[in-house]
């Protein structure tokens, strides 16, 4: 019988042998990739209960992890919730939304350029800790940015966006209505479920971060590229450039109201104007003109080397790709031309835009986060990149002095600063019969020495009369003065 | 009785108890060891009653040693150690579950039972090592215990007395305990098949046919084969239970190849035995969606509806968050995964103690398999041989249906992990196991009576006759 003895235990050996293959392969081999499963309670909890590295702007935090006394061991707290609540996010266990989202691996401190402060935590047995994340806002300028949104009207709708010209550094982002990440961020997970839920139902949105996330008509701040392209054609030369100009323009192949360009009043001159007076006075028969004399594909090529049809910023999950229509006919064409039919931006695409002027033409690839710093403070800061040559320096320069003239004698007036020359234009984007229109304002000072480039968005005011640059220049006016200052 | 090897025969096993006891001692420290880290662990202290626990703890462990240094001293020395160290590390990671349900505000009392009815377990072991001088009284109650096998595996069919857990009517009520009957018909199986083989294995082996060079049995023979698979598929579809249905086939199936040498036995079995699982797989749903979530768990996982996987995935998830060296005790969360501490504790071990200990377990799992067959091997007749080789596969094919089912290398079947579980009735009955498999490892080991040496003078060699 010893026969088959053996025979049933050398299987047996084999059963075993089996089973060691089979849980090192579980627990080795696919260890890594059963971490990375979203749906991992384990890991979620465990990243939900470690010291998370701090999002920094200058040196004060606006998203912390505080020690507490209950079995997740650290609670994610937001300091200046509102103000800052777009560009952070929140972070709650199992989802991130924001900064919290997008350098998770380094406020976790997974990052591979926390290896070396993992490799001393876990030689000195302490739990790994996150890095930091400094962002590259302005806290003056945001807080201007914020107090002069919130304070235009009850239930106000829009965004801000700030940038150092010839880095590209995110200097402010608002949007506004916003939300209280700490109500999100709480360990009582049924109430921070009832929190999202209601943020989520809001017909105001207060999640969206408005400012990449949100495309709509740049109305005529969008005549700033069709001046561009205009320009690059070599067609008209300098701020005095004579360009078409009157009071009504009809659209090619259209007849009647409907395709009728006029100016609401403004003084477009008849017949040629300067560049500096269509400018001044945003003539819509000038720019629709313009866009059909340079052509569909130079304007969208124009449209596209400021950025638009793709997305820039990096640091940021959820962007919306500003819009420049591929193939428009001409009647839409002419409409494009001064940001209407189907061009759409973001408010930090048309801040872009402006600082790619203010930047002798060198668009500059929109950042926010400025370093990241480990545990022990050693900071890895990020370095500036062109993202592309938009325009010319003299086309630049041209550009620059015809927003000054827009600031100083024409709609942009708000904005002015006493002593400090300002760049500017406004826009007001129409939209279908009967809904208010979107104000827009964008800007950069001071025009000789460009330090920030300014683009405010004002989707709805409700009680305030949304026109040219009465509620968007003071904005702009109060975050570049915060940025001088 | 097979022929022993001269050299085998002038082979005399030493005792070895000293070594058992060393051993012992080791288990011991994992035992006591793993309560204590795991008070350090999750409460961060040492558990204030390791005195009293680790005091009762040694005194069972010793008192089973000094039972077999009294009436087995030649078993062998290396069974108990192994038992009593997978006891342990099963009392302490039960212990840890309590504490990880505590936090969850679930009140259990686990490991405390487990100790109760190891206390139990040992005291069988003793009594059975006690009472049972001579394994081979055992063949004589051949034809009751196999009926005393089939009642028990009927109880929970009886109204009043069986419940249902899990989906699976394996279980009896009886006042606060549940137990379940199967684990010790499992023994009682084991005895009586091999009773009946050791009287009908010539007959089983020699009459038959060759077909396709494999000597299939005679039609007549296949009786009792038939008999056992209906019971095993009438386990199946009666009281849905997949794992205990494969373990008693299969240990029909390879103590019928032992006890006739014939592989066709195997053949014909298995093909009965996945004829009968194909079948069962077609018409009892239970055994469908066992399947389905075995092949792709994954999308089982938090399903809307049954059948769910969450119990496998959470297991798989935490033994892959355990890794090489695992979270430590108190660092997993080995209570997100329900039953984790019956059927699943192998996935809190892997959970906190790492693939490091799963593979310890896993060898300490072998060689206890290993040495029963080895006593099988040196077991001087063939009813012993047989049961030692029916324990063996029993226990082999359990660990190995639970441990792959919650590894995912098979179908997930609902069995305890012998020694480790939570469970009154697997602890108590695989203890009953470790002692029969002592005493016909003392009967195998103990020098021959000393009847047939032959002095060295050959005149002397002359059988006088007075």
């Amino acid at each position: 019988m010893n026969k088959p003895i053996r025979t049933v235990a050398v299987f047996s050996l084999f059963l075993f042998l089996a089973l060691m293959l089979n849980a090192t392969y579980l627990q080795f081999v696919k260890s890594g990739s059963l971490n990375d499963d979203p749906r991992n309670g384990r890991v979620l909890n465990a990243a939900y209960s470690s010291e998370r590295g701090a999002i920094l702007v200058g040196r004060t935090p606006v998203a912390r992890s505080v020690k507490v006394d209950d079995e997740f061991q650290y609670l994610r707290t937001y300091p200046t919730p509102f103000v800052y609540a777009p560009l952070t996010g929140y972070f709650t266990r199992g989802s991130a939304t924001g900064i919290e989202l997008s350098q998770n691996s380094v406020l976790s401190g997974d990052d591979e350029r926390l290896f070396l402060p993992r490799l001393v935590d876990l030689f000195s047995n302490q739990a790994q800790r996150g890095g930091n994340v400094q962002l590259t806002i302005d806290p003056d300028a945001q807080q201007a940015a914020y107090d002069g949104l919130a304070a235009l009207a009850d239930g106000v709708r829009g965004s801000v966006v700030a940038i150092e010209p010839d880095t590209g550094k995110v200097l402010a982002m608002v949007s506004i209505p916003s939300f209280n990440p700490n109500k999100l961020a709480t360990h009582d997970f049924t109430a921070s479920a009832e929190d999202y839920e209601r943020l989520d139902a809001d017909d105001s949105q207060p999640l969206l971060n408005r400012a990449i996330q949100q495309r709509l008509f740049p109305g005529s701040t969008f005549k700033i590229v069709t001046a561009a392209a205009a320009l690059e054609s070599g067609r008209y030369r300098g701020p005095d450039a004579l360009v078409p100009g009157g009071a009504t323009f009809q659209l090619p192949q259209t007849r009647g109201e409907s395709g009728l360009v006029d100016n609401e009043g403004r003084d477009c001159g008849s017949g040629e104007i300067t560049l500096r007076q269509a400018m001044e006075q945003s003539c819509n028969t000038t720019f629709a003109q313009l866009a059909i004399d340079v052509g569909a594909e130079d304007l969208l090529r124009q449209a596209e080397k400021f950025g638009f049809n793709s997305t820039a910023l990096e640091d940021l999950p959820g962007q919306a790709e500003s819009v420049f229509p591929e193939k428009p006919n001409p009647p839409q064409l002419g409409q494009s031309g001064f940001g209407q039919f189907e061009v759409q931006a973001t408010p930090l695409q048309m801040a872009m835009v402006v600082a790619g002027i203010a930047n002798d033409g060198v668009v500059m690839r929109p950042y926010v986060v400025n370093q990241i710093q480990s545990p022990e403070y050693d900071a890895e800061v990020t370095d500036p990149e062109e993202l592309s040559e938009a325009i010319s320096p003299e086309t630049a320069e041209t550009l620059t002095e015809v927003l000054v003239s827009t600031v100083d004698n024409g709609t942009a007036l708000p904005a002015a600063i006493p002593g400090v020359p300002v760049a500017g234009k406004t826009g007001t984007a129409q939209r279908a019969e009967g809904l208010a229109p979107y104000a827009w304002f964008v800007s950069f000072a001071p025009a000789d020495n460009p330090q920030v480039a300014v683009a405010v968005m004002i989707e709805q005011a409700p009680g305030r009369e949304i026109a040219g640059g009465q509620l968007g220049g003071p904005i702009a006016k109060a975050v570049m003065e915060a940025v001088l200052q | 009785m097979s022929t022993l090897d001269p050299a085998v025969q002038g082979f005399v096993h030493r005792r070895r108890r000293g070594a058992e006891l060393f051993l012992l001692l080791l288990a011991l420290a994992v035992g006591v060891g793993g309560y204590a880290a795991v008070g350090l662990g999750v409460e961060d202290r040492i558990p204030p009653d390791l005195a009293g626990y680790g005091g009762w703890l040694s005194v069972l462990i010793l008192a089973a040693h000094v039972a077999v240094r009294m009436v087995a001293p030649y078993a062998d020395p290396v069974l108990l150690p192994l038992v009593a160290a997978l006891n342990g590390l099963g009392l302490a990671v039960i212990h840890r579950i309590d504490l990880g349900y505590a936090a969850d505000g679930r009140t259990t009392d686990f490991a405390q039972k487990q100790l109760i009815w190891m206390t139990l377990g040992v005291v069988l072991f003793i009594g059975a090592l006690l009472i049972l001088r001579d394994h081979r009284v055992l063949a004589r109650f051949t034809y009751t215990l196999g009926l005393a096998a089939i009642v028990l595996l009927l109880t929970p069919r009886v109204p009043g007395l069986g419940t249902s857990i899990n989906g699976a009517n394996i279980w009896i009520a009886v006042g606060p305990f549940s137990f379940q009957p199967g684990e010790v018909a499992k023994v009682l199986l084991v005895i009586a098949f091999a009773g009946y083989l050791v009287l009908h294995r010539d007959a089983l082996a020699l009459a038959g046919r060759r077909i396709l060079f494999v000597d299939l049995p005679r039609g007549r023979d296949l009786g009792p084969i038939l008999a056992m698979w209906l019971i095993s598929l009438g386990i199946l579809v009666f009281q849905n239970d997949l794992g205990s249905s494969l373990l008693f086939f299969g240990l029909f199936l390879v103590m019928l190849y032992v006890a006739t040498e014939r592989p066709g036995w195997l053949v014909v079995g298995a093909g009965l035995f996945f004829g009968g699982a194909l079948a069962a797989w077609r018409v009892v749903g239970n055994v469908q969606n066992r399947v389905d979530i075995w092949l792709h768990p994954f999308d089982y996982y938090r399903a809307p509806r049954p059948p769910y996987s969450d119990q496998l995935v959470e297991g798989i998830f935490g033994m892959g968050w355990g890794g090489l060296l695992g979270r430590g005790f108190g660092n997993g969360d080995p209570t997100r995964v329900t039953y984790v501490e019956s059927d699943f504790i192998m996935s809190a071990i892997g959970e906190e103690l790492g693939l490091t200990a799963v593979l310890a377990v896993l060898l300490c799992y072998g060689l206890i398999v290993e040495r029963a067959f080895r006593i099988a091997l040196i077991s001087r007749d063939n009813f012993g041989k047989l049961v030692c080789v029916g324990l063996a596969s029993v226990f082999a094919l359990q660990v190995f249906v639970v441990i792959g089912g919650v590894t995912r290398l098979v179908p997930l079947t609902g069995l305890t992990t012998p020694f480790l579980s939570y469970g009154g009735s697997s602890l108590v009955a695989n203890w009953v196991i470790i002692g029969l498999l002592m005493r016909i490892s003392d009967a195998a080991r103990r020098p021959l009576p000393d009847l047939e040496s032959a002095p060295a003078d050959d005149e002397s060699t002359q059988v006088i006759k007075l």
